[in-house]
């Protein structure tokens, strides 16, 4: 196919390069520096959509990011497919491929027009006043239907190949846009030596030059541009997208580094995620032109006139060779000036106002350029391509007088409403809005953050004013290039043209997208929806994917017109981030997979995994459950190692456990009031148990500090709790006790812990142990420093088996080499390594707790039946007012007791629930739950923790444990310690 | 009340739609009122129709500082389930399941309950014994839950990633089929409706700024537009309840915290139910509109500004690309926060308050919405009888004195 509205010269292509690509699997070329959208209106081509709703058929309207219709899925066939992107701005490449979406079978013939026929019972919202009958019906029909009918693009279904970066970033001012105001700000920031960054997300610097012919401000261009490239505190940014603008000058970017190209060469991200404090903001993101509301005004070939005069001469492409022009302003003569002298014949410019004046509009009369002024475009015609509008002449009373004779024949409709001032980001960031009566727009009033605004964003429609004031912004100083502006004269905002045609079909689109018309709103506010948020939600208008840009004034300034109230008293939308839709994989950067989040490992991990290890989750750590030999399940292994630690010994990684030095000469009175027990006579050399509870009495942490001296405490905390734990303590002693002088670091990755546990233990240990580990020197619940295999370490004695144990702590670098020693010498004594599994069902069976296990946050110390612990004599700590609560002392709480099942070898569901009665009747009271539950070899038999509403008085009656099935177990209530009752094999 | 139906828009669409009737009025404050209900969100206005519906108290009125539904109603993620532990819980939130069944035709406003089931899932030995606590627990309470082994899960959800090697791979899942979504906005708005025609005065623009005590009993609230005198007033004001209950002398156990979620653009329907991670720390749904709707988790610091930090929503989107790797390339259209009120044992407050005639309704914290129904049923009796319904009593003020706390956080617990 030929390139049909393509000029012979201009443009800022590459006419050496062709790029061909396909559209609905139709091959086209265009040049590089070409979008998708402009290489298809050099081929004619405006239709390249379905709207929303009413899947009416679509061209672009705009050029840039802010386009709401000409959405398109990108797929190159390998994963790589990306749903609703603007054709504005997908840079071409050979071999694009890309589709038009939300129509069937194809572009052309697509069965959802059949919405638009039957759209007079689609207005807006009516979905919340139907599809309620019969009932059943929404979930089996109504709802499955909307729902295929919603959507736009197709999601991906194959995994993302590419990758995404990200960049933290500081500057002294960040400036976005680059355009003249941002340029001068840039400039002279840079010269003054500020670390600068300068984003824009077009693919050069310029903004608005580009989208100009060739200009007196074309050589400034270039020199600033290549004077910023020059200055190495300054960062440029191209392609770039500031997208949102958080607190404290804290503003994310997305910068597109491969798509632009179609190459994947696997090494450059495919976007990068700048996260950018700066010290101050100049946001120079320029205006964003208005569409007309008018009948008709969605057909192809409709668009804005600044777009027009884009595609013109940014890619010297012709949007049509007989364009209408209506408008409401001066700015859309130069689209008829630039496209008459590009050899187009304007069919009309059709000015609302009854008399337009100034330059521009005098160098249209002078060209013959037909002008209806006083007139407007109540209609268009034609199916896929507008081919024809209908005018007529309005009076200042907004009325219509009279329809002028025949349609006009245009291949093309220009319009402009006049200009938005881009302050999307500027009120994200907080600043307030003002609604200027001149411009007819919402203008920056008041700044919340480090930021000003600069050109047009600010309101200022000038280029001389725009490069002055961006100066300003960026410090001043610097010598501007002299431009003259065309003065232009006032506006005149008619926001919902009427129209003479009747019936339901024409219809005058606000938000294009989704297909929200001036109509809708009306619905809305006769309906009593009054608030602006109201409006939006009731009709959707605003929260397409284009988030409003080209809408979101109009809908405003209609509402109030139907509410007869004034623009600025229905207030403005919220302006949410991002500013354009942002890339998941793009915010998450190289947070996946295994660094989604750091996975820790013990410093004998890599032990475990050449020994078989099967691995379980706990916290962010990778814990060894138990050690399979071939051919061993969970269970074959957890019952040898199980009885192999009471029979001989056995040896586990306990390297997770968390870990706090705590120092100061405060430091045993801040433990004295962390823990329930009591800790001001712990003498150097010994160890205690404790329990940690939260202010409100109920369990919180619990495990065994060390004294290493008076003013030197080594705390261990649960696994999964140390964070916590460390958290809580620093809170309390910075926050509640900042008189008591302690001081806290976690040393979990410090040290490497390994606990060997059994009656053959002290056997396997004191050879390798220079120091004498005998119970008299090494007695339970005392600790000392010793060298362990030729390593300096500490040895515990502390035991979560009931066996005798002594822990073993070496620095983590010497971890893995000391705990082969103790294997190699284990083997004498047939040592065996376990798990976490086994752990669990040694110390069941001893009827240990573990926190998080048994207790959920609800269980006092006295439920688990831990009186010993709560000291009776402490004036004060955490949790003894809790625990004086008139609940947490009732009779009939939950409280911990062991549980056997009549069938020994019946083994209970953890989290199944116990209740009194044996009949199932639903709902049915629950008087608990199993905690713990294992099948044990040691006691030959299953058993099993609970908690148990008054259980502690319970002890020898029969319970029920109803099951998934509708059967129920039976069992019977005991103490918790099934094995080593008296407990003396701790001491031996 | 102008009847909606296909009927009624066929009809409407001759006379091109200029026919329809205002919703809910616009009418003026009245000097004073049986009742007034702080907070025009879901709950508030639910509580009012209910209050004229089923308690016959229409001399009310509904104070809202801003527009109906614009708080925590109309930010919310909006999956609904009832699969909560502890009887209390359940029996509310299953309370108020049976009501969105049928709240459609009861409002006569389509507010698109969706039971496409919500599916939690279990990634550690931690999480399978906690939901299994819950299936047991809510089978015996006759409570919908199951279940399902990875592989069940991924054939109920199919992007699910159930890889064995991925970082958190999922063990199984618990299902409650009859949870679901439903339509925030025309929540609100079907209550308002609703309330409206029963002759609730729906008052927007009007800021709660004082109450008014004689002794212990309450007699009225300063509002932006002028004093009101009433002699009951409800207090249902989310993440703002510890301001407006100030105002009454009453200190809450409340904290507020930013809460914040965020939608993809809108594509084809890819993803059946509503999944929830709490170990990996992300849901997600996908709306009737298309988009992706994902929530996050809260902030950790204290705010009554809807905004939070963004590097939660960088969190959250970790943790949904880890669960569902095929979304890398969707993208983010919007992102929002809004403020949500938590307890300290993370259930609702739904109550009588030491100020005679001041009720309260709050503590919903990140998980409200799909009690709306219930929650506003129950709390309009409490207000109407000056005594709880009895799925209500045991949500009292009280409980953080005793010591009977509901704590369902501590049923999810944590980690061990
Ligand atoms: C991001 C997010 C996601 C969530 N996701 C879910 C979810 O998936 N499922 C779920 O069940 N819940 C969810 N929630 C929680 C849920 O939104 C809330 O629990 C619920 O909507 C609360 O409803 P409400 O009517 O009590 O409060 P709101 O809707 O917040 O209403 C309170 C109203 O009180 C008004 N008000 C406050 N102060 C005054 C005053 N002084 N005078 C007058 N009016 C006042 C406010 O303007 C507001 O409109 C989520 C919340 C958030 C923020």
């Amino acid at each position: 196919m030929t390139q049909s509205h393509r000029l012979a010269s201009g443009g800022r292509i590459d006419r050496s390069k062709a790029v061909r690509f396909t559209f609905d699997g139709h091959s086209f070329d265009g040049f590089a520096g070409d979008t998708l959208a402009s290489a298809l209106l050099a081929h004619g081509v405006h239709l390249m959509g379905r709207s929303f709703k009413y899947h009416r058929p679509r061209g672009p309207i705009a050029a840039g990011s802010e386009e709401p219709n000409a959405l398109i899925q990108l797929d190159d066939g390998n994963g790589r497919t990306d749903p609703n992107t603007r054709a504005t701005v997908i840079e071409l490449f050979a071999g694009l491929r890309a589709e038009s979406q939300n129509r069937w079978p194809s572009l052309e013939r697509d069965v959802g027009v059949i919405n638009d026929l039957f759209s007079p019972m689609f207005p807006a919202a009516f979905y919340y006043k139907t599809f309620m009958w019969p009932k059943s019906w929404w979930e089996s029909v109504y709802e499955p239907f909307i729902r295929a009918a919603a959507g736009l693009g197709h999601a991906p279904t194959m995994a993302d190949p590419d990758r995404y970066a990200h960049r933290h970033a500081h500057c002294d001012l960040l400036v976005v846009g680059a355009g003249p105001a941002g340029l001068a700000a840039a400039l002279a920031a840079g010269r003054k030596g500020g670390r600068v960054i300068l984003v824009d997300e077009n693919n050069a610097l310029g903004g608005s030059l580009l989208n100009d012919a060739d200009g007196p401000l074309e050589a400034w261009l270039a020199e600033v541009s290549s004077e910023l490239a020059g200055l190495d505190h300054v960062t440029v940014l191209t392609r770039t997208t500031l997208t949102a603008y958080y607190d404290h000058n804290y503003l994310t970017a997305l910068e597109r580094i491969t798509d632009h190209t179609g190459l994947v060469d696997g090494k450059s991200p495919r976007q990068r995620l700048w996260r950018i404090r700066a010290g101050r903001v100049v946001l120079a993101t320029g205006a964003i032109e208005r569409t007309l509301v008018f009948a008709g005004n969605d057909r192809p070939g409709v668009m804005l006139a600044s777009a027009a005069r884009t595609y013109l001469h940014r890619y010297a492409v012709l949007v049509g060779r007989t364009p209408l022009i209506f408008t409401n302003n001066d700015s859309a003569y130069r689209a008829a000036l630039d496209m008459r002298a590009a050899g187009t014949s304007i069919a009309a410019i059709v000015d609302i106002r009854s008399n337009p004046q100034g330059a521009l509009i005098d160098a249209a009369r002078g060209d013959g350029i037909r002008i209806h002024t006083g007139s407007v475009v109540v209609g268009t015609d034609g199916r896929h391509r507008v081919h024809q509008a209908s005018i007529a002449r309005i009076g200042a009373d907004g009325r219509l007088s009279e329809t002028l004779g025949r349609p006009l024949a245009c291949d093309c409709v220009l319009m402009s409403g006049g200009w938005n001032p881009n302050v999307s980001l500027f009120s994200q960031g907080r600043g307030r809005l003002r609604f200027d009566d001149a411009l007819a727009a919402f203008v920056p009033d008041r700044a919340m953050q480090a930021v000003e605004c600069a050109g047009a964003c600010a309101g200022t429609m000038t280029t001389a004013g725009a490069l002055s004031e961006g100066a300003e912004a960026g410090g001043g100083g610097i010598d501007l290039p002299a431009v003259e502006d065309i003065v232009e004269g006032p506006l005149q905002p008619v926001w919902a043209v009427p129209s003479d045609r009747t019936g339901s079909r024409p219809k005058a689109f606000v938000d294009f997208q989704n297909d929200v018309t001036a109509k809708d709103l009306g619905i809305a506010v006769r309906e009593g929806m009054v608030s602006i948020e109201h409006v939006k939600r009731f009709t959707t208008t605003g929260m397409a994917t284009d988030q409003g840009k080209t809408s979101n004034v109009n809908a405003l300034a209609i509402v109030a017109g139907q509410l007869d109230a004034a623009i600025p008293a229905v207030g403005t939308t919220t302006f949410r981030p991002p500013y354009t839709p942002q890339t998941f994989g793009a915010i998450v950067g190289s947070g996946r997979g295994r660094l989604f989040d750091p996975v820790r490992k013990t410093p004998m991990h890599g032990w475990a995994e050449a020994n078989g290890a099967v691995f379980e989750d706990v916290g962010n750590w990778k814990r060894a459950r138990y050690f399979p030999r071939p051919g061993e399940d969970m269970h074959g292994a957890v019952q040898r190692e199980c009885m192999q630690v009471r029979e001989t010994c056995g040896l586990m990684d306990a390297s997770t456990l968390g870990k706090i030095d705590i120092q100061g000469k405060d430091a045993r009175e801040f433990l004295n009031r962390v823990y329930t027990n009591a800790w001001m006579k712990l003498a150097p050399g010994k160890c205690r148990y404790g329990l940690m509870l939260r202010d409100d009495g109920f369990v919180f942490d619990d495990g065994v500090t060390a004294c290493i001296a008076d003013d030197h405490f080594h705390m261990t905390t649960t696994t999964g709790g140390a964070p916590r734990v460390l958290a809580w303590l620093e809170d309390l002693s910075q926050t509640e006790w900042p008189d008591l002088e302690v001081y806290f670091t976690s040393v979990t990755e410090q040290w490497a812990t390994m606990t060997i546990s059994g009656p053959n233990a002290r056997e396997v240990l004191a050879p390798l142990v220079s120091e004498d580990i005998s119970t008299d020197a090494l007695p339970h619940m005392a600790w000392m420093e010793a060298t362990v295999a030729g390593v300096k370490g500490r040895i515990f004695r502390i035991s979560f088996t009931g066996e005798v144990s002594f822990e073993v702590n070496v620095p983590a670098g010497y971890g893995q080499s000391v705990w082969e020693a103790i294997v190699e010498r284990g083997k004498v004594r047939e040592l065996c390594v376990y798990g976490t599994e086994t752990m669990h069902v040694l110390r069941a069976e001893k009827g240990y707790i573990i926190v998080g296990q048994e207790t959920d946050g609800t269980a006092t110390p006295f439920d688990l039946g831990m009186d010993w612990i709560v000291s009776a004599k402490k004036p004060d700590f955490i949790g003894k007012r809790g625990l004086e609560r008139p609940d947490l002392k009732a009779a009939d709480r939950k409280q911990l007791v062991g549980l056997l099942t009549k069938d020994p070898d019946m083994v209970l569901e953890e989290g199944a629930q116990v209740t009194a009665s044996d009949r199932i009747t639903i709902p049915m009271p629950m008087i608990g739950h199993v905690t713990s539950s294992y099948m044990s070899s040691n006691c030959g038999r299953s058993i099993a923790l609970a908690m148990v509403r008054g259980g502690h008085a319970l002890n020898g009656r029969t319970l029920h444990v109803p099951q998934l099935d509708g059967s129920v177990v039976d069992v019977t209530v005991t103490g918790t310690v099934f094995f080593d009752i008296e407990g003396a094999r701790i001491h031996g | 009340m102008q009847r909606y139906s296909i009927v009624s828009i066929a009809r409407n669409a001759l006379t091109g739609h200029r026919n329809w009737q205002r919703a809910w009025r616009s009418p003026e404050p009245k000097p004073s009122y049986d009742a007034v209900i702080i907070g025009g969100g879901g709950h508030g206005l639910g509580t009012a129709y209910y209050l004229a519906k089923e308690h016959g108290l229409t001399n009310i009125a509904v104070l809202e500082k801003g527009w109906l539904g614009g708080g925590n109603t109309g930010r919310n993620t909006t999956i609904i389930r009832s699969n909560y532990l502890y009887d209390e819980s359940a029996a509310l939130y299953d309370h108020a399941v049976k009501l969105w069944e049928g709240l459609s035709q009861e409002l006569n406003y389509n507010t698109m309950y969706s039971p496409r089931g919500v599916m939690m899932l279990a990634h550690n030995v931690h999480d399978v014994q906690v939901f299994k606590r819950h299936i047991y627990a809510n089978r015996l309470n006759g409570v919908d839950n199951e279940w399902l082994t990875p592989e069940q899960a991924k054939a109920y959800c199919p992007p699910l990633d159930i890889r064995r090697d991925a970082r958190y791979p999922v063990m199984g899942a618990a299902l409650q089929r009859r949870g679901g979504t439903a339509r925030h906005d025309a929540v609100a708005w079907g209550y308002a409706r609703g309330a409206d025609a029963l002759g609730v005065d729906i008052i927007q623009n009007c800021e709660v700024t004082g109450i008014r005590r004689d002794g212990d009993k309450v007699i009225g609230v300063e509002t932006m537009r002028g004093y009101i005198q009433a002699p009951k007033v409800g207090v249902v004001a989310a993440g703002n309840t510890t301001v407006v209950m100030d105002m009454a002398g009453v200190r809450m156990p409340l904290e507020s915290y930013p809460l914040q979620a965020l939608v993809s653009e809108p594509v084809k329907p890819v993803f059946p139910c509503v999944v929830m991670s709490n170990t990996v720390h992300a849901y997600i749904s996908q709306s009737d509109k298309g988009e992706l709707v994902i929530g996050a988790g809260t902030d950790q610091f204290t705010s009554y500004s809807q905004r939070g930090g963004f590097h939660i929503i960088e969190h959250t989107l970790e943790a949904i690309l880890e669960l569902f790797p095929v979304f890398s390339r969707m993208r983010m259209l919007r992102q929002w926060g809004g403020i949500v009120d938590v307890t300290p044992d993370r259930s609702p407050i739904l109550a009588k308050t030491p100020v005679r005639g001041l009720y309260v309704n709050c503590g919903w914290g990140t998980g409200g919405f799909k009690a709306t129904p219930g929650s506003a049923h129950t709390f309009a009796h409490t207000i109407a009888r000056d005594e709880p319904h009895p799925i209500n009593a045991p949500f009292t003020l009280e409980r953080f004195r005793t010591g009977r706390l509901i704590d369902e956080a501590a049923a999810a617990a944590v980690a061990h």
